[in-house]
């Protein structure tokens, strides 16, 4: 007991390392129970890495195997995609595009219409609405993305077919227009609630300051709050990203089923997600370059989503703000 | 009809405390036509000069829903002039503080009875018709904690101003520039307007709040506690600060320390639960308050 007491004061040095307090309890004296509780949560904390783990590593490994047939250089500018086809083609460029049109339209829904959400619910509503309006907005996020699909194929895409109707323009029954504007709203409920959370957590001292300055309340909504809460917000938008790059369903039923090399959001198109649930059902036979393709696409995925992640944190680490 | 019979004492000069001289409240007085005192005079004491009114506050009642938070306040606010406002916590000060520039009006459940009157055009701050926002475009005010915008030091300062309808690079600087120069904090950041605010100290965070607070124009200024977040040095630099802001604006401070009370104030008001129980001049309260609660919570012995 006497030796940690006194190193602090022989050695001078080593106090500017900082050592953990936990390093400084003998083991022998933690009782058994405890440590078993410890190995147990050390396990189902690293149950998480280690499932990533694997999962980055299967996609890694038959992706290899995918690109030691097909260069990456054409997997990547080629313009037309068909692996399981006669002649068979590679490139995932159209894939890609569908994606990043589904998303985009997601986006330019769900981020504006997400935001004034989240600066009514917390800014302008009465306390007591926004109690129950809440928990209704984020049932929203509860529906099953399928039913979504096909409220977009049966109600969204019709309307859009009689509205493009009026201007003599004939719209495709599958389209990404469709899917991908409701694959915003579906998104309105991830991002108006986190938004919301940031913008309540602006501290009310900020508040009270544009407004001891006379600034309306927009003004101060827009002016004050929201900047504060612009990391938080900027989590928000993260996360609607990613969730319209990884969803499958809507697009699935909805988007089309061909790879399309477009952006224009009025064709169908397939999309990566689309691409993989088609394909995926079991009839490639295992070690095929269709198979395989699979992995290949998974990986463009997850390495799109990472990027977007990163990108994202970045601006978050930017615009943090300590108050 | 009262006249705010006012002899201008200064502080730390210890031959005029003797002279026992009574800030006369005004219920309904409405006269403020009187002289402009001489601030600071050493001979000021022996002619009965009267302060200018800046607000009167007259049978004020406050109410946080049920809670009958200020009961029949009045008193006067004299113009140039930096009232301190004292008492134990929840004695209603800060209370009192905010309703001056309306911001109960952010919280349900509040109620203002009675009237809060700036002169020299009679505007009755706390009155139903009267819209919160034209009130605080008149009235300014520095909180407790530092509390600059996540923007960067210019744009706090400009804040105001732009609300104002002020435009232009050119008029947003020179306000900006004069505002600072007020604060006493332009000299240290003229070369960094465009750093994020949290950047500064925290006195200089609180210097810059002062200079948000000024450069809106303001009538009056409260301060609500404006040091207790801060360390003495800091602390100094900002009561240095209200003495000199005390030439253009009506201060008005909550304070819980005693010592910057009858340190940069010249009128003090002490209340305990909702009522006022004494005010005059700061020295005469410190050194002979009439009442014998003041005493004690002026040496200590509650609160």
């Amino acid at each position: 007991m006497a030796e940690p007491i006194a190193q602090p004061a022989s050695a001078p040095q080593a106090s500017g390392v900082s050592t953990p307090v936990r390093a400084r309890i003998d083991r022998r004296s933690v009782p058994i129970s405890e440590r078993v509780i410890e190995f147990g949560l050390f396990l189902a904390g690293a149950s998480g890495v280690l499932v990533t783990v694997l999962i980055v590593g299967t996609l890694v490994y038959e992706a290899v195997g995918y690109f030691r047939e097909v260069p990456i250089l054409d997997f990547l500018t080629g313009t037309s995609w068909g692996p399981q086809f006669v002649p068979a083609s590679h490139g995932v460029l159209p894939l890609i595009a569908g994606t990043l049109v589904t998303t985009l339209v997601a986006l330019l829904v769900a981020v504006p219409v997400g935001t004034i959400v989240a600066l009514w619910l917390s800014e302008y509503a009465p306390t007591k609405l926004r109690e129950s309006v809440k928990p209704v907005l984020e049932l929203l996020s509860a529906v099953p993305t399928v039913v979504f699909g096909y409220f977009a194929l049966l109600f969204v895409i019709p309307i859009l077919q009689t509205m493009f109707g009026w201007v003599g323009y004939e719209l495709g029954g599958f389209n990404m227009l469709g899917a991908g504007l409701v694959m915003g709203i579906m998104i309105v409920p991830y991002v108006a609630s986190l938004s919301e959370d940031a913008m309540r957590a602006v501290p009310k001292s900020l508040r009270e300051g544009a407004y001891a300055m006379g600034a309306t309340k927009f003004q101060t909504c827009v002016q004050v709050v929201f900047p504060a809460a612009l990391s938080g917000i900027t989590a928000a938008y993260i996360l609607a990203v990613s969730r319209a790059l990884g969803e499958t369903m809507i697009v699935v039923v909805a988007a089309g089923g061909q790879p399309n090399f477009t952006m224009d959001p009025l064709q169908q198109a397939q999309t990566l997600t689309a691409y993989i649930a088609s394909v995926a059902k079991g009839d490639l036979p295992v070690g095929s370059i269709g198979y395989r393709a699979i992995f290949a696409v998974g990986l463009t995925l997850l390495v799109m989503t990472l990027f977007f992640n990163v990108g994202g944190h970045w601006l978050r680490q930017r615009y943090k703000e300590a108050y | 009809m009262t006249s705010a019979n006012v002899s201008n004492l200064q502080v730390g000069n210890a031959g005029d405390r003797q002279r026992a001289v009574e800030v006369v409240v005004p219920t309904h007085g409405r006269d403020v036509s009187g002289t402009i005192a001489a601030v600071d005079s050493r001979a000021a004491s022996s002619s009965q000069s009267a302060s200018l009114v800046k607000a009167e506050v007259r049978g004020l009642d406050f109410y946080y829903g049920k809670f009958h938070a200020l009961k029949n306040l009045n008193l006067a606010i004299y113009d140039k002039k930096i009232t301190a406002l004292i008492g134990p916590s929840g004695c209603g000060k800060s209370t009192l503080l905010r309703c001056f520039n309306r911001m109960h009006d952010l919280y349900p459940d509040t109620k203002y009875s009675g009237e809060i009157v700036l002169h020299p055009d009679g505007l009755n701050l706390v009155g139903p018709g009267i819209d919160p926002i034209t009130v605080r475009m008149r009235i300014s005010m520095v909180f407790q904690k530092p509390n600059p915008f996540p923007k960067s030091i210019f744009e706090n300062v400009a804040f105001g101003p732009r609300l104002r309808g002020i435009k232009g690079k050119d008029a947003l600087e020179a306000e900006v520039q004069r505002a600072l120069k007020g604060a006493a904090l332009w000299e240290e950041c003229k070369d960094r307007l465009q750093d994020n605010a949290y950047r500064l100290s925290g006195g200089q965070q609180q210097r810059l709040c002062i200079a948000r607070a000024l450069a809106s124009d303001p009538e009056v200024i409260l301060f609500d506690e404006p040091t207790s977040a801060l360390d003495p040095v800091a602390t100094l630099r900002i009561e240095e600060l209200m003495r000199e802001l005390r030439e253009k604006v009506t201060i008005i401070v909550v304070t819980h320390n005693m010592h910057q009370a009858s340190r940069v104030s010249d009128y003090t008001a002490f209340m305990y639960l909702g009522e006022l129980v004494e005010y005059g001049e700061t020295p005469q309260i410190f050194q002979r308050p009439k009442k014998t609660m003041t005493e004690e919570y002026i040496s200590g012995r509650f609160g």
